[in-house]
């Protein structure tokens, strides 16, 4: 600690304790800073998990009242791209921890690489997550206000796909593309500063550039690699889903959707009885109401609604709902994994910068616990979400 | 000022990267543990063991690679609490979740009250 001593020393007719560069003047010393901080970044993360409990909340109420939907639901999602997911959340999780593990030992040049791949780690995450989500919305399947049913049935059905933009012969989602605007410009955009950055002699940034280049280049290493798992696994119908309507014992949201019009008035008729007669308009309504009535034991004995009972409508809507509460708890997830991001950006800079010391490594460790926590909320989003039996 | 010189780095716990590792290829396992085993368990079951896999891994997740281990009490019992009241907020909730069914039952549907009467 050669460097805080002579600090130190410097400054002692004014600071009567060692105060090094980065230990703020109103703490005693380094490790009460670094207390102080810990104390602070463990208040913040159960600020989070509070924040995530309102979501868990919605999640367990909406499973508890309609278990059925959530076996419905939970075949548009790929358990094997949300467990490469979750493997890429962990490795990224060991290489944090090793990062905090070389900033307590002051070796700067390796919590760089190690915050890096975390970075990289991250990024691949965004990119797995932005495949999945540009095929749902592909095959109509949006939260409950926007869920596209016919959109969905024609996908199953038909493999109807909306027209792919092609980029290098490759067919891709026009969502998709959408979702990578911004990573491609802040690509361009960091390989410029970066250049820009070298050629004004400011090696750090020009590093931390290229560094920040690489993560975005982190993107489209996950988006190919869930493109190409996708393509891979596509059945002929060109849809994803685990179970195709061709399945008899498929569940019964896909069953419905695959029902044409003549069985839903054959359901309708069968619910009504023949009382009376009714023109178009009304047809609907009434099957709606016929649903409602039936609606409230579907609840407990869901395997026997699997009939002709079956309202479409009725069915849409609540896997939206499902949908709903899928795109509010990874989306915010996804939201925190930007913020990490961003925070470890800063963290990468100051590694380069060479701040870190045996004394004061405080930052790492706070990033590196957020970013567990992160890791953390996924471990729990991944089971409940994909993995419903 | 001699002595605070001495505990410059006493407050850091650099931790092995055997165990790191150690602790990392025990989470994978687990991973692969719960994605081959979904849907495998007969009903009830499946959700429990899930869950457990889950809880099992947090735990590895927040006394190592987070250091609770190592960490103040004071911060473990600080964040410890979150989950109290994360379980507060769940079960409380869930205590009125049924509170109104009735009512809901009986309320008329839109559909209804709209559909003319023949």
């Amino acid at each position: 600690m050669a460097v805080a001593d002579s600090h130190a020393d410097e400054h002692h007719d004014h600071d009567h304790h060692d105060h090094g560069e980065f230990i703020a003047h109103h703490f005693d010393n380094a490790e009460q800073q670094f207390d102080s901080g810990k104390l602070g970044i463990w208040v913040f993360l159960v600020t989070e998990v509070l924040f995530f409990s309102g979501l868990f909340v919605a999640y367990i109420l909406y499973r508890n009242h309609h278990p059925e939907i959530f076996e419905q639901a939970h075949v548009f999602l790929d358990k094997w791209l949300g467990g490469v997911n979750t493997v890429v959340l962990l490795f990224s999780s060991l290489t944090m921890a090793l990062a905090v593990r070389a900033a307590q030992l002051g070796k700067n040049k390796q919590v760089a690489l190690m915050v890096l791949i975390t970075m990289v780690c991250a990024a691949v995450f965004l990119g797995v997550k932005a495949v999945e989500y540009s095929h749902k919305w592909d095959m109509g399947i949006l939260v409950r206000s926007a869920f596209d049913a016919p959109t969905l049935a024609a996908a199953l059905n038909d493999g109807v796909h909306p027209e792919p933009t092609v980029i290098l012969g490759l067919k891709f989602s026009k969502w998709l593309v959408t979702l990578s605007i911004v990573p491609a410009v802040l690509l361009v955009a960091f390989l410029i500063a970066s250049g820009v950055a070298k050629g004004m002699n400011k090696d750090i940034m020009s590093k931390f550039m290229a560094c920040m280049a690489i993560t975005v280049g982190g993107y489209f290493i996950g988006l190919l690699g869930g493109y190409f798992y996708q393509e891979m696994t596509a059945d002929s119908h060109g849809s994803h889903a685990m179970v195709t309507p061709a399945d008899q014992d498929g569940p019964m949201v896909l069953y419905a959707l695959t029902q044409d019009e003549d069985h839903d008035e054959k359901a309708h008729a069968e619910e009504e009885g023949h009382e009376h007669e009714h023109g178009e308009d009304d047809d609907h309504d009434h099957a709606e109401g016929a649903h409602a009535e039936g609606e409230h034991d579907h609840g407990h004995e869901h395997g026997s609604s699997h009939g002709p009972k079956v309202d479409p409508a009725d069915y849409n809507r609540d896997i939206g709902i499902f949908f709903s509460i899928y795109y509010c708890m990874t989306g915010l997830h996804a939201i925190h994994i930007i913020g990490g991001i961003a925070a470890l950006a800063w963290i990468l800079y100051r590694s380069l910068a060479g701040h870190w010391r045996e004394d004061y490594f405080g930052p790492v460790d706070y990033v590196g616990l957020y970013w567990h926590l992160v890791d953390l909320i996924w471990i729990y989003l991944f089971p409940m979400l994909y993995l419903i039996d | 000022m001699a002595d605070n010189n001495h505990d410059h780095a006493s407050f850091a716990h650099p931790a092995p990267v055997k165990m790191l590792l150690a602790v990392f290829f025990s989470l994978i396992f687990l991973t692969i543990l719960t994605v081959v085993t979904a849907g495998q368990l007969p009903h009830p079951f499946g959700l429990y063991v899930a869950f457990f896999i889950a809880t099992m891994k947090a735990a590895l997740v927040m006394l190592f690679f987070m250091h609770m281990f190592w960490d103040k009490s004071f911060n473990s019992i600080v964040f410890m609490s979150s989950f109290l009241f994360a379980l507060l907020f769940v079960s409380m909730t869930l205590m009125d979740t049924k509170a109104y069914q009735n009512d809901i039952d009986q309320f008329p549907r839109e559909a209804e009250v709209q559909a003319p009467n023949p």
